[in-house]
């Protein structure tokens, strides 16, 4: 009776949905430069020529800006999927890449009715308002407020990538044990209530923390260390505090069951972190090649100090050490990529390397908890020292973002003097943070006290894909 | 009829198999096992967490043989499957009180 209300409440709101946004979105005229009345005067071929340079510039970051969207959302699908799914046991493998895929989805059709509207339409410092509800004037006019050459739609869609992959980060902390529909509402408030808000403060306009749009505390947030990495990370660490360890955590060996999905995923990860960071400068310019280049040397410094250190402290670099290294390189460079200078991304990358392999292998088993797949670790952990070294490495040689009245270039980060932004980067950091711990909290209360977040112990034990899926991952004897 | 059960190491498998056609066995069935007896297992690392694995890939062949084979079968696998190490094996022989082909029902030595 409870599930056949929960799909009716469901079955209604989305019909509402579509329906609403149907009848509201109305197409909007493509935005072809008009030149002006055909004229053979100097003037009028002037501005005609300008009107087609500047159709030919947004060709060009348009169909950049989708490629990156389309490499974003492979992150999630497949990339992360694979990522987790290979960490887990066999028999929850399917449940866990279904954590990523339901997102995928969900957080798709959340983003189109409220959740685009309230990051990136004007509200307060903290929220945006209802001005882009049901996509209300999103179409292929750009917003120049956020990227002058490409369609506003364009932007809404990569933006909608971050927001799918940002919640699917969360389910390491609490996989092989988290119920599937306890997982969904847990993320569609979640996305609500901490992504937006975090979200709209570093990206949004009149965000609290947005340092291009003069935020009252400027955090350099290129393409989502905060936004992204530190609220996921620090949510996955309360989720797997409150909801306990795995039944048979730590006696019973759970290794994972194919390092080879997880390899696949991580080498997505890093492929598609190019959309995620490159994509980030919102053009096909110098800047968003600079933060390609900031991301490759980023991941590949991070899994090189990843082995080193555990090769000296285990006496072999694993496989799973080198891929997760490149992932946390990647977390870290994140905030930093379109302001640091190549050589400063990797020293990013070797000191985000060394320390999240730290924070894995020690501090873990030191305090105990079970963040099944250091969600924390990696990306809690990697998120905030690459949000702090921002701070540190962040140059106007690279990226002149913040600008006195004439227009000059000021100093950005401890590189050029200004030692200051670290304390800015310190502000978001923190804010993240207690955004992160004190929203999640809510959230699993009110989760926990509705439906309930874990399965019971005999579904635990049978595996999730069987218990909540009906499936089993692979069933070679066929 | 005896049941030879034969416990060896997987990279032996071609060997032992090749010099038992050789010498006329026409049955068999191998299959891929995990277990120990005095050898020792290794530790594996993910994520800093060690696991002792002590349960060990194998192969078994199972043949039931007529009672004139089970000497010459014993000292195939026994000349094809050592190396002098621990790990390499046991041999197992059972009695086998009936045997039967399913294609056309025959029973005894015949079915074999």
């Amino acid at each position: 009776m409870k599930h056949f209300v929960f799909a009716l409440i469901l079955g209604l709101a989305f019909g509402l949905c579509a329906g609403k946004g149907v009848a509201q979105t109305a197409p909007q005229p493509a935005s072809e430069v008009q030149a002006a009345a055909p004229s053979q005067t100097p003037a009028g071929q002037s501005q005609k020529l300008e009107g087609e340079i500047a159709s030919a510039q947004s060709a060009g970051d348009n169909s950049w800006m989708l490629v990156c969207s389309a490499l974003v959302l492979m992150m999630t699908g497949p990339g992360l999927a694979l990522f987790y799914g290979g960490l887990v046991r066999k028999k929850n493998v399917l449940a866990t890449m279904m954590q990523s895929f339901s997102l995928m989805a969900l957080i798709t059709v959340l983003w189109a009715v409220v959740g685009f509207s309230l990051c990136f339409s004007s509200g307060t410092s903290f929220i945006g308002g209802v001005q882009h509800l049901f996509l209300h004037g999103v179409g292929s006019t750009p917003d120049p407020t956020y990227a002058g050459t490409i369609p506003l739609e364009t932007y809404m869609v990569f933006q909608l990538m971050f927001a799918i992959i940002t919640p699917a980060l969360i389910c390491g902390a609490f996989a092989e044990r988290m119920k599937f529909s306890a997982m969904v509402l847990f993320m569609v408030l979640w996305s609500l209530i901490i992504y937006d808000p975090m979200a709209h403060m570093v990206w949004g306009k009149g965000g609290f923390l947005n340092a291009s749009l003069g935020g009252a505390f400027p955090t350099l947030d290129f393409a989502g260390g905060t936004v992204v990495h530190i609220t996921s990370g620090v949510s996955a660490l309360v989720c797997a505090l409150y909801l306990g360890k795995r039944v048979g955590y730590p006696h019973e060996p759970m290794p994972p069951h194919s390092v080879v999905l997880s390899f696949i995923g991580a080498c997505l990860l890093w492929v598609g972190w190019f959309g995620f960071n490159a994509g980030s400068a919102l053009a096909a310019n110098g800047l968003a090649t600079s933060a390609f280049v900031a991301t490759h040397f980023g991941a590949s410094a991070a899994a090189i100090g990843w082995a080193i250190a555990e090769w000296i402290r285990n006496g072999k670099p694993s496989v799973l050490g080198a891929i997760s290294g490149a992932v946390a390189g990647l977390v870290a460079i994140t905030p930093a990529s379109g302001f640091v200078s190549p050589m400063s991304a990797l020293i990013i990358g070797f000191i985000a390397g060394v320390f999240c392999y730290l924070m894995v292998s020690k501090v873990k088993s030191r305090f105990g908890y079970d963040d099944s797949l250091d969600a924390f670790g990696v990306h809690g952990a990697g998120g905030t020292i690459g949000a702090l070294l921002t701070g540190v490495f962040a140059t106007a040689a690279i990226n002149p973002i913040f600008k006195d009245s004439h227009g000059n270039a000021l100093p950005v980060g401890w590189v050029d003097g200004h030692a200051g932004q670290v304390l800015n980067q310190l502000v978001g950091v923190l804010i993240a943070w207690g955004l992160a711990i004190v929203g999640t909290l809510i959230i699993l209360k009110i989760v926990d006290s509705l439906i309930g977040l874990r399965v019971p112990e005999e579904h635990e034990i049978q595996g999730l894909d069987l218990a909540l899926h009906g499936e089993e991952g692979y069933t070679f004897e066929a | 009829m005896k049941k030879v059960e034969a416990i060896i190491q997987p990279s032996k498998l071609d060997q032992v198999k090749n010099a038992l056609h050789e010498i006329g066995v026409e049955g068999m069935t191998v299959s891929d096992v995990r277990g120990h007896g005095r050898q020792k297992g290794h530790t594996e690392v993910y994520r800093g967490r060690e696991y002792n694995v002590d349960l060990l890939p194998k192969v078994k062949i199972e043949m039931v043989l007529p009672d004139r084979l089970v000497d010459p079968v014993v000292s195939t696998i026994l000349s094809a499957a050592k190396t002098g190490k621990i790990g390499d094996g046991k041999i197992f022989i059972y009695p086998v009180e009936e045997s039967i082909r399913i294609r056309n029902e025959e029973r005894g030595e015949s079915a074999l």
